[in-house]
């Protein structure tokens, strides 16, 4: 008999099987969609553009094959166990190369762990992806709570620090002594709040959005400066609305995430400036930015409405605004663990390396990557993987776990 | 034979009529609704909560009349006209006292010209209802291009000025040549634009949401309590109830989707207002305790007007134009003064309760009635149609002594 303690932390093996009952209603809504007229202007100024959509509904219904986003996942080492409360859902690798550093990374929001898959390969087993042992980490992916296969929080209180705090008790309870944590976008808050909390084991972190900017804002003086602050003014003057919405009324988004799958998709592409034309341009055009295909994106919507979790994935943001209520109200602890950080050219804004190191003390490694945008491992998983090798090759001549 | 200039300003009658098939398909997507978990909050603070949208959704399923709008609007008449491109819906109810004033009344978002009509009597016919003739207005109320059963505009540009010229354009053509000028919300905006373009025949305005105080609350008096009590409120709402308008006004395409493609999400889009609003009408569905006329019929005949003419895009464009950045009308200020008197009515349940000082500041040397009220909150005339027209009565008194058309 398994005692209550175990049980609570039991690891349990996770396949994904979706009754085919729900994939024939998710096409039959498809089908059914009732569009609205074409938006009036001739770029993205209104939102998502009506042809992009369109091409999307048609490639849904007749191209798109989730069977194999399933089969994918799948072949990969899946798990779920419990903490504080929350069943989370990991990918778990280990590397071929048994002294690998353990890496936990974090996607963020509108993604998923669809957005890190074809990193596995690079960063486990980098020999055979044209890098060196030397490099390799045991990878360990989780679905943040309220997102993908990991359970949905079912009380207040799940902003990034607690998440931060969960993966902190995840690594132990794999064995994992000794890692590091790298994220983008609201993966970029829960490693920087596991930076501050230091949890025992933590040695670094790398993130690839910079999340400090408003506790911590850098100097706007070089040319590098002022475009990073216009583009930070653009975005939060005409790109904020999302965010708002979901961090003040995840509710009532929800319904709309929940019922309409042409409304999710929509909600979902309408994210940053570059990303949205990369992916139009994949769908518009048949021309894919990197590995942003047709199907990768679909993979990761038609995995939100799944697993039903566009109003949960939403409600992390409501709790981020509570978690940084709190952290402007009282002093939170600096990140004094080493802290790597990647500019990717096409980001919301280009992080240059000054605004870094106003919101963290001990950088010891800024790059600018040459391509890639805010989905970096998504969109670049090479150039990506070889940033996260070279972020961590310091902490990682002390020797791992 | 008719010119192509007749065609153009032509006056056409206007029927309601739903296709069946339409409402059946409205049913059946009610029906399959793929409801989220609830809310993990006891109060509005995520957004609408799931038990009031969930008795909203079954009474909209289960007990609506689908019939409703059809018999309410087609007991009136109803009218369409093109005005610089676009068919303007309205309805035109003419006093039975041939000198009453003429009056033109713009509704807002989530709003159409449903919100109205309970004050069609009361302010055409008060002698009716316990009023002097004195007080009759020839009323006239035009559905926002984009709206309801106005068309929706195929290029851009239909700004809250360009709407207030195409209403002057509206009263010329009815041939009232000196009128009034009344709205809240959405539709306080175009009345307020009304009033600094100086329409040709306008003599007077009331609105009853401070709309030049949205600009720049800071610079608006806060000594007073009441002061300090209203700038906290606008604060509150620019802070955590403007969701839907920052996503409106740059993003009208991208939550257009759902609003069209699900009922349910519609419902939530347009009742996630004010928090004053959303708990009257939470109450309405929840615990069956309407506030005045907010009953459930009535905010379910203006969602389900939305829906059938599927106006929820288009409708959201019109915040795209007034507000947006990248609208071709951004930037671009109306004159500084209004060229006529002005009147104000602060309304309790507001989303912030305006003191008599901003409406000053906001209308130097103009304002010609300024009251409060006991009752009634942002949908003033939808909620107490009675009260708000009392307020209208009240507030043209002093420029109808002029004379009317």
């Amino acid at each position: 008999m398994t005692s209550a303690v175990a049980a609570s932390t039991e690891i349990r093996p996770f396949h994904v099987d979706v009754p085919q009952e729900q994939l024939d209603d998710l096409r039959g809504r498809i089908n059914a969609a009732r569009l609205p007229s074409k938006e009036l202007v001739g770029d993205r100024s209104q939102g998502v553009q009506l042809a992009t959509i369109q091409e999307l509904a048609r490639y849904w219904v007749s191209d798109y094959d989730w069977r194999k986003a399933e089969a994918k996942l799948n072949a990969l080492p899946q798990f779920v166990t419990e903490i504080d409360g929350v069943d989370i859902h990991f990918i778990h690798i280990r590397s071929p190369h048994e002294d690998a550093l353990p890496l936990l990374m974090t996607h963020g929001w509108p993604g998923s762990v669809i957005e890190l898959l074809e990193t596995i390969g690079p960063l486990t087993d980098p020999a055979a992806h044209g890098g060196n042992a030397d490099d390799a980490f045991h990878l360990v992916l989780p679905s943040v709570p309220g997102y993908g296969f990991s359970g949905e929080p079912a009380e207040l209180g799940w902003g990034p620090a607690r998440t931060g705090q969960a993966w902190a008790q995840l690594m132990p309870r794999l064995g994992y002594t000794r890692y590091v944590a790298q994220g983008g976008d609201v993966g970029a808050y829960i490693t920087d709040v596991m930076g501050r909390l230091a949890p025992a084991g933590l040695l670094a972190i790398h993130t690839n959005l910079l999340v400090t900017t408003a506790a911590a804002p850098g100097p706007v003086e070089t040319d590098e400066e002022h475009a990073a602050a216009e583009q930070t003014k653009t975005f939060r003057t005409t790109g904020f609305g999302y965010f708002l919405e979901q961090a003040t009324r995840p509710q009532t988004i929800g319904y709309a995430l929940l019922d309409s799958p042409i409304g999710l998709a929509a909600w979902m592409l309408d994210h940053d400036t570059d990303s949205y034309y990369k992916i139009a341009g994949a769908f518009v055009d048949g021309k894919p930015t990197g590995n942003l295909t047709r199907d990768h994106i679909l993979d990761n919507i038609t995995l939100y409405w799944l697993t039903g979790t566009g109003a949960s994935a939403a409600r992390s943001y409501w709790e981020t605004g509570r978690d940084q209520a709190r952290a402007a109200a009282q002093p939170t602890p600096t990140v004094d663990l080493p802290t790597g950080f990647t500019t990717f050219p096409d980001e919301i804004f280009r992080a240059p390396r000054s605004w870094v190191e106003a919101g963290y003390p001990n950088v010891v490694y800024y790059n600018q990557a040459d391509r890639g945008g805010h989905f970096a491992a998504w969109e670049e998983p090479e150039i990506f993987s070889a940033e996260v090798r070279a972020a961590f090759k310091s902490v990682r001549d002390g020797g791992a776990s | 034979m008719m010119s192509a200039i007749d065609t153009a300003t032509e006056i056409r009658p206007f029927h309601v009529e739903f296709a069946r098939e339409d409402v059946d398909d409205l049913r059946r997507r009610i029906a399959a609704t793929r409801w989220p978990t609830e809310e993990l909050v006891a109060d509005r603070s995520q957004g609408v909560r799931l038990a009031a949208l969930r008795a909203f959704a079954s009474y909209w399923h289960d007990e609506y009349d689908f019939g409703r709008i059809e018999a309410v609007l087609n007991a009136l008449p109803q009218f369409v006209t093109e005005i610089d491109g676009v068919d303007i819906h309205f309805v035109h109810v003419r006093s039975p006292h041939e000198d009453a004033l003429p009056l033109l009344m713009t509704h807002g978002w989530p709003g159409s010209v449903i919100e109205q009509i309970d004050t069609v009597g009361p302010l055409t016919d008060p002698t009716a209802l316990g009023g002097s003739a004195e007080d009759a207005f020839h009323l006239v109320l035009p559905s926002l291009p984009g709206y309801g059963f106005s068309s929706q505009p195929t290029e851009v540009g239909w700004d809250l000025a360009r709407v207030a010229r195409a209403w002057a354009e509206l009263m010329r053509r009815l041939g009232y040549t000196r009128y009034v000028a009344q709205g809240g919300d959405v539709g306080a905006g175009v009345t307020d634009a009304m009033g600094r373009l100086g329409s040709q025949g306008l003599i007077g305005i009331h609105t009853n949401l401070l709309v030049p105080a949205l600009n720049n609350p800071a610079a608006l008096p806060a000594d007073t309590e009441q002061e300090q009590a209203a700038l906290a409120a606008i604060k509150t709402f620019q802070t955590t109830g403007n969701g839907y308008f920052v996503e409106q006004s740059t993003r009208p395409q991208t939550i257009g989707y759902p609003l069209l493609d699900s009922p349910v999400s519609l419902a939530a889009w347009m009742i996630d207002h004010d928090t004053d609003a959303y708990y009257k009408i939470e109450a309405a569905f929840v615990d069956g305790k309407p506030s005045g006329n907010l009953t459930r019929e009535h905010i379910a005949d203006n969602v389900t007007l939305y829906w059938l003419t599927g106006t929820g895009a288009s409708a959201a464009r019109s915040y795209w134009e007034a507000y947006g950045g990248d609208a071709p009308g951004a930037g671009q200020a109306l004159p500084k003064e209004v060229q006529v008197p002005v009147a104000f009515t602060t309304f309790p349940g507001e989303i912030w309760r305006t003191p008599r000082s901003w409406v000053e500041v906001s209308y130097p040397n103009k304002v010609a009635y300024f009251n409060e009220v006991d009752r009634g909150g942002h949908f003033a005339a939808w909620e107490e149609p009675e009260l708000f027209s009392a307020e209208v009565r009240a507030a043209f008194k002093s420029v109808r002594n002029g004379g009317a058309s």
